[in-house]
């Protein structure tokens, strides 16, 4: 039963990290970008919330429709001025450019917040749990990952089913064609990077009310998110979830062996897949 | 125009002027103890194994393509070899520094055939899983002190040498002769046959292979000699500090973000780049330091604009707008005799 417990909290918990993944697998879906800043963005979008609800009073929450809208402006006007300029066939520009922007970040917020650990406060739903056949279940956790469904249902449903997705995949496919077609390519990277930043603040607000959060843990998040991609299989939404709940599962299952162990087990669990199946377990499209 | 006036040559005059230069600057930096106090001397030990880093890091990511943020796995791995090679196995540390660097390259072998797998962008961040792989693990190890880490027993440090000065001018060599001893290792892989191959396969990857040029084996050759060189510079590092912990050991920002700026903002792909990007890093570093977080914002914007405005750096301005080079690498077509020109 202990050990059902723990494979049941960490594909909740998995729910979290394929909040953090989402953001990462779909601009590399659309635009071959690797974003190592992701992390430090998933950061940011926990301490906007933070602002917010000490600002205005906000439950949590609720910030996410202030702080959505706003992280999605920042990833327009950031993609359109800056990243933009980095796109082509060799793919050290982007790389060192988001390099840069994960340190200047993590500064940034180093000197606007402190180092002190900060977290949001969500009220009751943060300990309140429900039992399901013997198991007790959080509802903060289960709430995360009924979250997380909802958010790549919702992604899935954008690129298949809409206008904006039709333009996101003929310009994953061919950026000359598309741009030939009527596609300016510039304002669809724009518009992807907004989204992906507006997930990456839901991703944040989830992270800020379960976790204590301080400006240096960026590149853990960043981590954890890009090893939920590439044991999903590379652009593909619903296989990011998956590795989502394998790399949770390992984690929650290494700490139950030993407490020391919780997060290596996760890099060991995505060592081992890569050295079985290099491409992930559902890939979509080449690296 | 006679075409046996023509020869193909390395060789420039600048190259010649900038090699007796450099012996000249050399053999004053040898003599440091002698006109240096002890803060200055400890400033350019740290310089030097900051240039070693940076030579390292762009031999790899500027020649051979293969972009790490992980290479704080080997200077941590470095530095713990030191540690548990002088304490447990009784060794003296300039041994455990040699046998650091072979350790380093062992250890090597499984990650890259595990990593390798991994393309582009995605390599480098699986590099940076392993080097918190490698954290994770060392943090584990209680006898070298677990999560808040070790103090080199005072019986190894004066084992160097019984006095303090004699401790300091002896670290202090090291440092210059690791830097020299990357820099020569770099430049005479890059002037030899596989040095050929990996130019070809920094300039066109797709056609190096179709020459026939073993791309597979290239990187894996310069990834291990610089897992190997690049755990001989930690064990140095910690050699310096006397106290290791695995936070200080594999931190991102200490042994991979500065030596990237330092590349990038010096000249990726180039031998000189390196080493005026550690001038201006210390320059900067040393005036700005005092402005705390501020300070790394200003490195991380500079280098920001220079990947976008300049992306071959500060000395790729200066070989674009001089046409030099001082590290002697490329042929170029010169008349034997000056008076004839044509």
């Amino acid at each position: 039963m202990d050990w059902l417990n723990a494979v049941v909290q960490g594909t909740l918990l998995g729910g979290l990290y394929a909040l953090f993944a989402a953001g990462l697998s779909l601009i590399f879906g659309v635009m071959r970008l690797v974003n190592i800043a992701h992390g430090d963005f998933i950061v940011l979008g926990a301490y906007l919330g933070l602002s917010v609800t000490a600002i205005l009073g906000f439950h949590p929450l609720v910030a996410l429709i202030i702080v959505v809208p706003s992280m999605a402006i920042i990833g327009y006007v950031l993609q359109r001025a800056v990243l933009n300029q980095t796109l082509g066939k060799d793919l050290l520009p982007p790389l060192l450019v988001t390099f840069g922007l994960s340190v200047i970040l993590q500064n940034a917020l180093l000197e606007i917040y402190s180092a002190d650990p900060q977290k949001l406060s969500a009220g009751p739903i943060e300990t309140t749990s429900f039992s399901v056949g013997g198991l007790s279940l959080g509802v903060l956790p289960a709430l995360t990952f009924m979250i997380a469904v909802a958010v790549i249902a919702a992604l899935q449903w954008t690129f298949y089913k809409t206008a904006l997705g039709r333009a996101f995949r003929a310009t994953s496919d061919n950026q000359e064609i598309a741009q030939l077609m009527g596609l300016n390519r510039r304002h669809i990277f724009g518009l992807a990077m907004a989204l992906a930043l507006g997930v990456t603040a839901i991703a944040g607000i989830m992270l800020g009310i379960r976790t204590s959060f301080d400006p240096s843990i960026g590149g853990g998040r960043l981590i954890f998110g890009f090893e939920a991609v590439i044991i999903g299989g590379l652009g593909n939404l619903w296989g990011t979830l998956v590795g989502g709940v394998i790399l949770g599962v390992a984690q929650t299952v290494g700490a139950k062996i030993d407490p020391g162990w919780q997060i290596l087990a996760g890099h060991i669990a995505f060592l081992v897949i890569i050295a079985v199946r290099p491409n992930g377990l559902f890939p979509r499209m080449d690296g | 125009m006679n075409i046996s006036n023509l020869h193909v040559t390395r060789s420039s005059s600048a190259s010649k002027i900038a090699a007796v230069i450099g012996a000249l600057v050399l053999i004053i930096l040898i003599a440091a103890p002698w006109w240096a106090g002890r803060a200055d001397m400890r400033l350019m030990g740290e310089l030097f194994l900051y240039l070693a880093l940076a030579s390292l890091w762009n031999f790899m990511a500027g020649y051979a393509g293969l972009v790490s943020v992980g290479q704080q796995a080997y200077v941590g791995f470095g530095g713990y070899m030191l540690f548990a090679l002088t304490m447990f196995g009784g060794l003296h540390p300039i041994g455990a520094i040699a046998l650091a660097g072979v350790l380093g390259a062992l250890i090597a072998v499984p990650v890259a055939l595990l990593i390798f797998r991994l393309r582009g962008a995605y390599f480098a961040i699986g590099t940076w899983v392993i080097a918190e792989v490698f954290r994770l693990s060392f943090a584990q190890i209680s006898a070298l002190g677990g999560g808040s880490g070790s103090s080199l027993p005072v019986g190894i440090v004066k084992s160097l040498s019984s006095s303090r000065a004699g401790r300091e001018h002896l670290s202090y060599w090291l440092a210059l002769a690791a830097a020299v001893i990357v820099i020569v290792a770099v430049f005479l892989f890059l002037r030899s046959r596989s040095g050929l191959a990996l130019t070809a396969i920094r300039d066109n990857e797709l056609a190096a292979g179709s020459l026939g040029i073993n791309i597979w084996g290239t990187k894996f050759l310069v990834y291990i000699v610089t897992a190997a060189l690049t755990a001989m510079i930690g064990a140095l590092i910690f050699l310096q500090k006397l106290r290791i912990s695995p936070d200080a050991a594999f931190s991102v920002n200490d042994w991979t973000a500065f030596v990237i700026f330092i590349v990038v903002i010096g000249g990726i792909g180039t031998i000189e780049g390196p080493i005026i990007g550690t001038l201006i890093f210390f320059v900067l570093r040393e005036t700005l330091a005092d402005l705390g977080t501020i300070y790394l914002m200003v490195l991380g914007v500079v280098a920001i604009i220079i990947m976008l405005k300049a992306p071959n750096g500060i000395w790729g301005l200066i070989r674009d707008r001089f046409d030099i080079e001082l590290f002697p690498l490329s042929f170029r077509v010169r008349q034997s005799d000056p008076s004839n020109r044509t």
